[in-house]
């Protein structure tokens, strides 16, 4: 069975994207790695290899975690499903 | 199941007890202005490496001090058999051979000034056969794991590199540590974000406060009175962000997957410092410029570098192999040739961490051995100084 996403902690908002080609409305299967739990969630746009999908609804102002860490904060309301990047996230940092 | 017995590599034990993996003769320029001279030598004589830089001119203080720490340590690295130094004058030369030769290593300098290049290319090139000539003869010897010095990087990250490619070398770490090895991280803007998780990872809390000083120090001495913009295209980089990779937070967590779960470092070094302290993992204060970072290391004395790439970094560095590996598919299907180790099964859950990290022993132990590198064979010699502040 082909692994289409990558979560590192059960925890985490987002997921990471780990084949080429993701289409919106493609259905995957992902791989909780800190559990070893399979889990799936419909691509609600076509996502690059690397990139994130949210796990579930994001709202603007939300941190969002991965590793199970702060790794910033959403920009913009983002619905499950949904490419999450530089459009609707950024660092707290700088 | 790794064991401290079944790791010995055939390694160069140097005059100093140190152990190399490679046997370079170096020809190493003082300054900017050498560099002709020190290529013309390496030219004339097949075999050696020059190592050309951009510096070494009416530089200051701790920058000064810098440029010495790290021209010194390149040639007193264990990879390097011996050295011809020329500068343009014969003061900071004699300064940059003096500290090479308390390895007990042969060495000469050459100044330029009232000689002219030509003259100085002659004699110099006349020791420099016999440097070659001396190595030459010089055997592989078998070593213990515990002799070797190893250093990492990574670099055009994104999120596969904490995915995959790091926590590989996290996992080689957590398996050499206990066995003695002496190894190095740095990247200190990187791990912005991550500073107290990386702070709790420290031996004692005394060396996780000296971590934390030195993260803040680049934080209010380099990053904030110069930057313009919120760094967006430079931590992250443009590469990184193309690779998935939103903030440096995100960045930072992945990089810091390299030391592993269970490591502790056990003291904070200056960039291009060497360790004193014994076997252990040691942080070094460095850029997270690629070549920069890797050429500190190697002037501290690393003999191996183990280098995660997700988007696909091409580094090598002239002195200290660097053993590249990648878990993105699509790196290692455009771009194999740059790729030591792939580790893109772990992505597609037909790898374990366990497995990558055994495989990375494997192509580092063989590295040691003498099998080239990728960045070797297509000949990557990336060496770049760091430059504190701009010269007098």
């Amino acid at each position: 069975m082909t692994n289409h996403f990558n979560v590192h902690h059960k925890a985490d908002t987002v997921g990471v994207i780990t084949v080429e080609g993701i289409a919106a409305g493609q259905e995957l299967t992902g791989w909780i790695m800190e559990t070893d739990e399979t889990v799936t969630l419909k691509a609600l746009d076509p996502i690059p290899i690397g990139h994130k999908i949210a796990l579930g609804d994001i709202k603007a102002g939300d941190t969002i975690l991965k590793y199970g860490h702060d790794v910033g904060k959403a920009v913009a309301d983002v619905g499950k499903g949904h490419h999450v990047h530089t459009h609707n996230m950024k660092t707290k940092r700088w | 199941m790794a064991t401290k017995d079944t790791l010995n590599f055939q390694g160069y034990r140097r005059e100093n007890g140190r152990v190399g993996i490679r046997n370079h003769v170096v020809i190493l320029p003082l300054d900017d202005l050498s560099n002709a001279a020190c290529e013309a030598v390496a030219n004339n004589i097949k075999g050696c490496l020059a190592i050309p830089h951009a510096y070494g001119r009416l530089q200051f203080g701790a920058d000064l001090d810098l440029h010495f720490r790290t021209l010194i340590g390149t040639g007193s690295n264990p990879n390097v058999a011996a050295v011809i130094v020329i500068g343009i004058e014969p003061g900071w030369t004699k300064r940059v051979v003096d500290g090479i030769a308390a390895t007990g290593k042969p060495v000469e300098g050459f100044a330029i000034e009232q000689h002219g290049d030509i003259s100085t290319i002659a004699r110099a090139s006349y020791r420099a056969k016999q440097f070659l000539q001396d190595a030459s003869e010089k055997l592989r010897e078998e070593c213990s794991i515990d002799e070797l010095w190893v250093s990492t990087k990574c670099g055009e990250s994104d999120t596969t590199s904490g995915l995959g490619s790091c926590p590989t070398v996290g996992n080689l770490y957590d398996k050499l540590d206990p066995l003695g090895i002496t190894s190095c991280f740095g990247e200190t803007s990187e791990i912005t974000g991550a500073e107290h998780v990386c702070a709790a990872r420290a031996a004692t809390p005394e060396v996780g406060r000296k971590f934390l000083a030195t993260w803040q120090a680049y934080m209010d001495e380099v990053i904030e009175p110069h930057k313009t913009s919120d760094l967006s295209e430079s931590q992250p980089t443009k590469g990184n962000i193309e690779g998935g990779l939103t903030t440096i937070e995100e960045k930072a967590f992945g990089n810091l997957e390299k030391i592993g779960k269970h490591v502790k470092y056990i003291d904070v070094l200056e960039p291009a410092e060497a360790p004193t302290k014994g076997p252990g993992m040691y942080f070094m204060d460095t850029s997270s410029a690629a070549a920069e970072c890797v050429t500190l290391q190697a002037a501290a004395g690393f003999a191996v570098h183990l280098f995660p790439t997700g988007q696909g970094n091409v580094i090598g560095n002239p002195i200290e192999p660097v053993i590249k590996l990648s878990a993105n598919p699509r790196t290692v299907r455009t771009m194999g040739e740059h790729i030591d180790l792939d580790v893109s099964g772990i992505l597609r859950r037909e790898m374990t961490l366990d497995q990558a990290g055994d495989a990375l022993i494997d192509v580092m132990i063989r590295t040691c051995n003498g099998r080239l590198t990728a960045a070797e064979a297509l000949g990557h010699r990336e060496f770049v100084l760091t430059k504190l502040y701009r010269s007098a």
